[in-house]
């Protein structure tokens, strides 16, 4: 395990630094995942103690670019990087020049121009971050893009099973409900894959893709097996009049719906949230011991706090995202 | 018949090729031959022509072959001429070792009228380097509701008709386009995509979209559509081609329907004959396009039908697009690649060095395969033929992109990637507009 540098110092080693990233679970090895959650352990110690605040990252600034809303994301890498002592820019594409027509190849090349250290950014569209990546000289980490990828949730969910059951390999995570517009459950299939955890789909036929390398099945009883089930949030514009990829929230509820009925002892619960309560899952059972939804808030902080240590000081993570963006 | 290519006035080469493998699968000629042209003329295909004062291209190791013809081609005039132009799409083909290409209907506006047509024939007997020919739409503004005025387009030169870019949607639409088009002569150019399916999808619903996230775009949303036109190309007795085939399915379709007697071609694009969804991963814009990339069983399938002669004609779909649209993410990125510039060099490099399809069969469906299905005088290596004619160096090693495009747009799928095969010269119509 890497240990961490607590004074500061410049964190680039000399020469020419390399570009690293994290644009998706797929670049990571299982020893880059490892590394990841050690040092996110490492940083939850500090975070125990009386002043908080680490000058690992002092003088490096950190720009958040957001074209999609978030709580959760925004708000703890932006607490991660300031946790850290790094400056920090956060811009909002509602209120921002992509208001009136700025594309993201020149809002990247404008925020490029201050020379962030690290550009954390979330887009709607597939491949937006492998673009910043490409145009700027900043580390990129996404944050979230389209469908694609959300490396740093799967990170922070993997972090968030090691601390609460102790181990990762072995493991048997179902994950329910719209699986074909999650990018969460994509990084976390990856994810899962590195770290040796079985994987079951479980979801409407509709909402399942097709030809993805692993179980799936339409049938709810199969959570049964699960020592965790993982429930997606029900997005209500897949649920809009005319989509049809179930024929109402209601049926959607009664079929899938995470119930206590339907949970067996001992099962652990994890959402990404937000939470849609009474849909994909049932009130009793989010505010249960049971559920994990805080404990996965709590570990996003430590986790993206680690990222963004990560990329900065060298090491194989995001060799190979490098190599993918420039191709890109 | 009226006039269908277009092309500016060029004085004629008088020249004597001598050295080359003269390669004509059509003519059943593949042999070390001399060819010597007089004013743009074909006048000796033989062991041994006097060369007298003409100028002599010695083309030891190179291969003369009939020069090839795309008839899938965007030029984005009128509308898009930042994207391209008449004479940059067309010194684009001569650098592709074109005599010929079609320009599909899909411009602002829309070539619905004659006259939009006829100004496009004015504009190419002013700048077109090599002859160029127009479709016209099957309806107006390719909007799905009205025909076009087929026969008066006829009549103004367009080589057949296309809705291209977008799906005639309607089946009873579709039905009167083909019953209608039995007058002209021309076939029907189709864009095969039920769009209910398709809807949204920007790369094949496989394994690579369900990893990357992608909005599926599945093979049936083609191959449906296929089999729709065909039985009705067949229950009217219309003649039909069927634009970039991409999935297996739809070849499939094609291959029932020409043993059932329906008047039917097929076409595939370098693209979907040697890339596969898989290059996706890299979340390029510039392997982004409609059809998307399909399986490597759809490109197998292709591969196979290029082969038996069910698909008669590799289309570029050459597809300009400027550079800011294409610098963006993946999905917001316009569909469409270029291609004029690069297709002989990457089936050769792809297809034929690996030993995957005979450089005879590839010379064929270049050049006389889509003569043939709209109609236009097949490019050949015999007397009496205009000159049409391309210089290959089958052994040159290139580097796309390291030399500018002719095309005003560098959205190439192979930039930056090495082929063999280079286009040393061609004659067009008689001229020659590149070396």
């Amino acid at each position: 395990m890497t240990s961490i540098r607590l004074v500061k110092d410049d964190l680039r080693p000399p020469g020419a630094p390399p570009k690293r990233h994290l644009l998706s679970v797929a670049d990571l090895t299982r020893d880059d995942v490892e590394r990841l959650l050690g040092t996110a352990r490492t940083f939850a110690a500090s975070l125990e103690r009386h002043v908080k605040k680490l000058p690992t990252l002092k003088g490096h600034l950190v720009v958040n670019l957001f074209y999609e809303s978030s709580t959760r994301t925004s708000s703890s890498f932006e607490l991660a990087a300031k946790r850290l002592s790094a400056d920090t820019l956060t811009v909002k594409s509602a209120g921002s020049s992509v208001d009136k027509g700025e594309s993201l190849k020149d809002t990247a090349l404008t925020l490029g121009a201050y020379d962030p250290d690290v550009i954390v950014i979330r887009h709607p569209q597939i491949g937006a971050p492998q673009l910043v990546a490409r145009v700027t000289d900043a580390h990129v980490v996404n944050a979230g893009d389209g469908k694609h990828q959300h490396p740093t949730q799967a990170l922070l969910d993997l972090y968030t099973l090691q601390e609460e059951l102790g181990r990762l390999e072995g493991l048997h995570v179902a994950i329910v409900g719209d699986v074909l517009h999650s990018r969460v459950a994509r990084s976390l299939l990856q994810a899962f894959a590195l770290v040796g955890i079985r994987t079951t789909l479980v979801g409407p036929p509709a909402l399942l893709p097709r030809e993805l390398p692993t179980e799936a099945t339409t049938d709810i009883g199969a959570i049964a097996d699960a020592d965790v089930v993982y429930v997606l949030r029900m997005q209500n514009e897949r649920m809009q009049p005319g989509a049809n990829y179930v024929p109402s929230l209601r049926e959607y509820s009664a079929r899938w719906g995470i119930t206590p009925e339907r949970l067996r002892p001992g099962q652990r619960v994890m959402h990404p949230g937000p939470m849609n309560r009474g849909v994909e899952i049932d009130p009793r059972v989010a505010d249960s011991p049971q559920s994990l939804v805080t404990n996965e808030v709590r570990s996003g902080l430590v986790v993206r706090m680690a990222v963004l240590y990560d990329v900065l000081t060298g090491g194989p993570v995001g060799v190979r995202a490098l190599a993918a963006a420039e191709v890109a | 018949m009226a006039d269908m290519l277009w092309q500016r006035e060029l004085p004629g080469a008088s020249l004597v090729v001598r050295g080359a493998r003269v390669v004509d699968p059509a003519e059943g000629i593949d042999a070390r031959l001399e060819v010597r042209i007089d004013d743009g003329t074909i006048v000796a295909v033989a062991e041994r022509v006097d060369a007298n004062e003409h100028r002599v291209v010695e083309a030891d190791g190179l291969v003369l072959a009939p020069a090839f013809v795309d008839p899938h081609v965007h030029l984005r005039t009128p509308g898009r001429e930042d994207e391209e132009t008449i004479a940059s799409g067309t010194a684009a083909a001569a650098a592709g070792g074109y005599c010929a290409i079609l320009a599909m209907p899909n411009t602002e506006p829309v070539v619905d009228t004659a006259a939009t047509l006829g100004s496009l024939v004015e504009a190419a007997r002013r700048e077109a380097e090599v002859p160029v020919g127009f479709l016209g739409a099957i309806t107006r503004g390719q909007q799905g509701e009205e025909l076009t005025e087929m026969a008066e387009l006829t009549d103004a030169g367009a080589v057949a008709f296309s809705d291209d870019g977008v799906p005639v949607a309607s089946a009873g639409l579709m039905r009167r386009a083909l019953q209608y088009a039995t007058i002209t002569g021309r076939p029907l150019a189709l864009h095969c995509e039920e769009p209910t399916l398709s809807h949204g999808g920007h790369v094949h619903e496989g394994r690579v979209a369900a990893e990357l996230g992608f909005a599926g775009y599945p093979s049936v949303a083609e191959s449906v559509a296929v089999e729709r036109d065909l039985s009705l190309a067949g229950y009217e007795h219309g003649r039909v081609h069927v634009l970039h085939l991409s999935a297996a399915e739809s070849v499939e379709a094609l291959r029932r329907a020409r043993e059932a007697g329906v008047a039917a071609t097929g076409e595939a694009t370098p693209h979907h004959l040697v890339l596969t969804d898989d290059a996706v991963r890299s979340l390029d814009p510039n392997v982004k396009m409609n059809p998307p990339l399909r399986a490597e069983r759809d490109r197998l399938a292709l591969l196979e039908a290029v082969k038996d002669g069910t698909i008669e004609a590799i289309a570029t779909d050459h597809a300009p697009h400027a550079e800011h649209e294409k610098d963006v993410p993946f999905e917001a990125a316009p569909f469409g690649v270029t291609g004029l510039e690069t297709a002989f060099a990457a089936l050769y490099t792809h297809l034929v060095e690996p030993g995957l399809l005979p450089l005879a069969t590839l010379l064929e469906r270049m050049s006389a395969g889509p003569a043939r299905i709209f109609g236009l005088e097949r490019p050949r290596v015999a007397a009496g033929a205009r000159a049409n004619l391309v210089l290959l160096d089958l052994d040159r090693e290139w580097r796309v992109g390291e030399q500018p495009f002719r095309s005003r747009s560098g959205n190439s799928w192979l930039l930056g990637s090495t082929l063999r095969g280079a286009v040393r010269m061609t004659l067009a119509g008689g001229a020659v507009v590149h070396e």
